[in-house]
């Protein structure tokens, strides 16, 4: 097994590239743009054998993907923030039509004002596409998640596309090591894709046809039935691969030092990666606190999350905000509880537009929410503006 | 037809697979047989397939799926066919 040491963006390519898709159509945009550069420099060097469409915008990028999946191949493409929301549209189609493609989104800030650093109020406005999403919060993680995750989509009692998000330039643009299994390996462990039906003009069928309302609900609830199908399987992918290849992120979620915690910290991405540090030094002042970082926020660990919040109390942070609501995971997390386990959750906004977050900030949110001195819910770090 | 694991939004083409697709015409063409030439360009130009040519050379509407556009009744060089109203008394 070989050592890559590179950028998210770089390994991410990688995955892709090792995957075999047979078209690739995509749309350069910041903080994406070395993910689809990476896969460039895979056709020219002859190593990427699919078609690689360089279209006019993100709109077509996932228009193309959907033309490609439904003629029966594997796709991938990549965007991030302005680039995602052009998407929009196409991305329910790509769900509702069944379609397996696979996409990284590197969250981005939404402008104006412009910028480009990490906020995951891109993807999380994409939630009630019926896309699987990931967060990811290492380099490895986005690559073994980009190969599990072609494997999930094509199940095909799932054929639904996945997300995997990854936060801008803090993994992006970072260069981490990854370890790399073999083509021969990866090949073992993900099949040439086998479609269940494609265009096909020797056998004509009617794609997205008009049905009546009987029928649309059926669609939805099969959608939601896979969903929920899929709570089983991403851990069973899960531990094939680390059967095959000895790496675990987690299940849904990524439980750290959640034993005997009293209190349970919530965050996704590069946070949750960085919330392991915060925890280990809360930990060593006797305080009984674990990590449970959330890695799919669609299907959402609501019975995870409950069985955690029967021992402990939950503590949310969200580089994200639904304006007139509050922290998204946060009310995700609170509305998973509803009626059903009666503990304090206590929810932090921090982190938008890519303020930096570090393990000493975490730890300052844990204290707080500690002390039963913090609102319900609350931003964090600019109290002074308040 | 194929059974799949989920629940698709595919259609196998056949005849009547959305149902009667001819319920919501306004103006039914009607054709008078006595004048019909059999010339055939109603069945040509029909743009979804419901002229039913007969036996004899004629033609019938197939009303279960024509949707009442009066390509056909424009197309015929003999008027032969003539747009009526629905519901309007016979």
């Amino acid at each position: 097994m070989n050592v890559m040491i590179d950028t998210g963006n770089y390994i991410a390519a990688k995955a892709a590239v090792m995957a075999k898709p047979d078209v690739v159509a995509a749309y350069p945009i910041t903080p994406q743009t070395t993910l689809v550069e990476g896969i460039a420099n895979y056709v020219a060097s002859g190593d990427f054998k699919g078609e690689y469409i360089c279209v006019e915008s993100e709109h077509s990028a996932m228009s193309a993907c959907i033309g490609a999946s439904s003629a029966g191949v594997r796709t991938f493409t990549g965007t991030s923030s302005h680039g995602l929301l052009l998407m929009h549209e196409m991305l329910h189609w790509a769900a509702l039509a069944r379609l397996p493609i696979v996409m990284c989104n590197i969250n981005r800030v939404i402008g104006p004002g412009w910028n480009i650093w990490a906020d995951e109020n891109d993807s999380l406005s994409q939630r009630d596409t019926g896309w699987i999403q990931f967060y990811c919060s290492s380099n490895q993680e986005i690559f073994d998640t980009i190969l599990q995750s072609f494997k999930l989509a094509e199940n095909k009692k799932v054929l639904l596309p996945v997300m995997i998000s990854y936060n801008a330039f803090i993994l992006s643009h970072t260069s981490m090591p990854a370890y790399i299994p073999s083509q021969k390996e990866i090949d073992d462990f993900l099949p040439t894709y086998d479609p269940q039906w494609k265009l096909d003009v020797t056998n004509p069928i009617t794609f997205g046809n008009i049905i009546g309302p009987e029928h649309y609900e059926k669609v939805r609830w099969d959608m939601q039935k896979a969903q929920d199908y899929t709570k089983k399987l991403i851990p069973e992918i899960a531990n094939e691969w680390k059967k095959k290849f000895g790496r675990h992120h987690g299940d849904l979620l990524e439980k750290y030092r959640c034993e005997d915690a009293e209190y349970i910290l919530l965050s996704m991405g590069a946070i949750g990666a960085e919330s392991k540090v915060s925890i280990d030094n809360l930990r060593k002042e006797n305080i009984k606190i674990g990590l449970a970082r959330v890695r799919t926020f669609r299907p959402f660990p609501n019975e995870d999350i409950r069985k955690l919040a029967q021992q402990a109390q939950l503590i949310v942070i969200d580089r994200n905000i639904s304006i007139g609501s509050g922290g998204i995971l946060f009310n995700e997390v609170t509305s998973s509880l509803y009626e059903q386990v009666d503990t304090k959750v206590t929810g932090f906004i921090a982190g938008l537009g890519g303020k930096d977050v570090n393990f000493k900030d975490i730890e300052n949110m844990c204290k707080k929410a500690i002390s039963g001195k913090a609102k319900n819910s609350q931003w964090y770090g600019f109290e002074e503006v308040m | 037809m194929k059974k799949y694991d989920v629940v698709t939004t595919i259609s196998y083409p056949k005849k009547g697979a959305m149902g009667k697709t001819g319920n919501w015409r306004v103006f039914r063409p009607v054709v008078h047989k006595e004048k019909c030439v059999k010339c055939q360009r109603c069945w040509i130009y029909c743009p979804e397939g419901t002229i039913i040519q007969n036996k004899d050379g004629t033609v019938s509407i197939d009303y279960d799926y024509c949707k009442g556009c009066g390509v056909c009744a424009n197309v015929c060089k003999v008027k032969a066919i003539t747009m009526e109203r629905e519901g309007k008394e016979k």
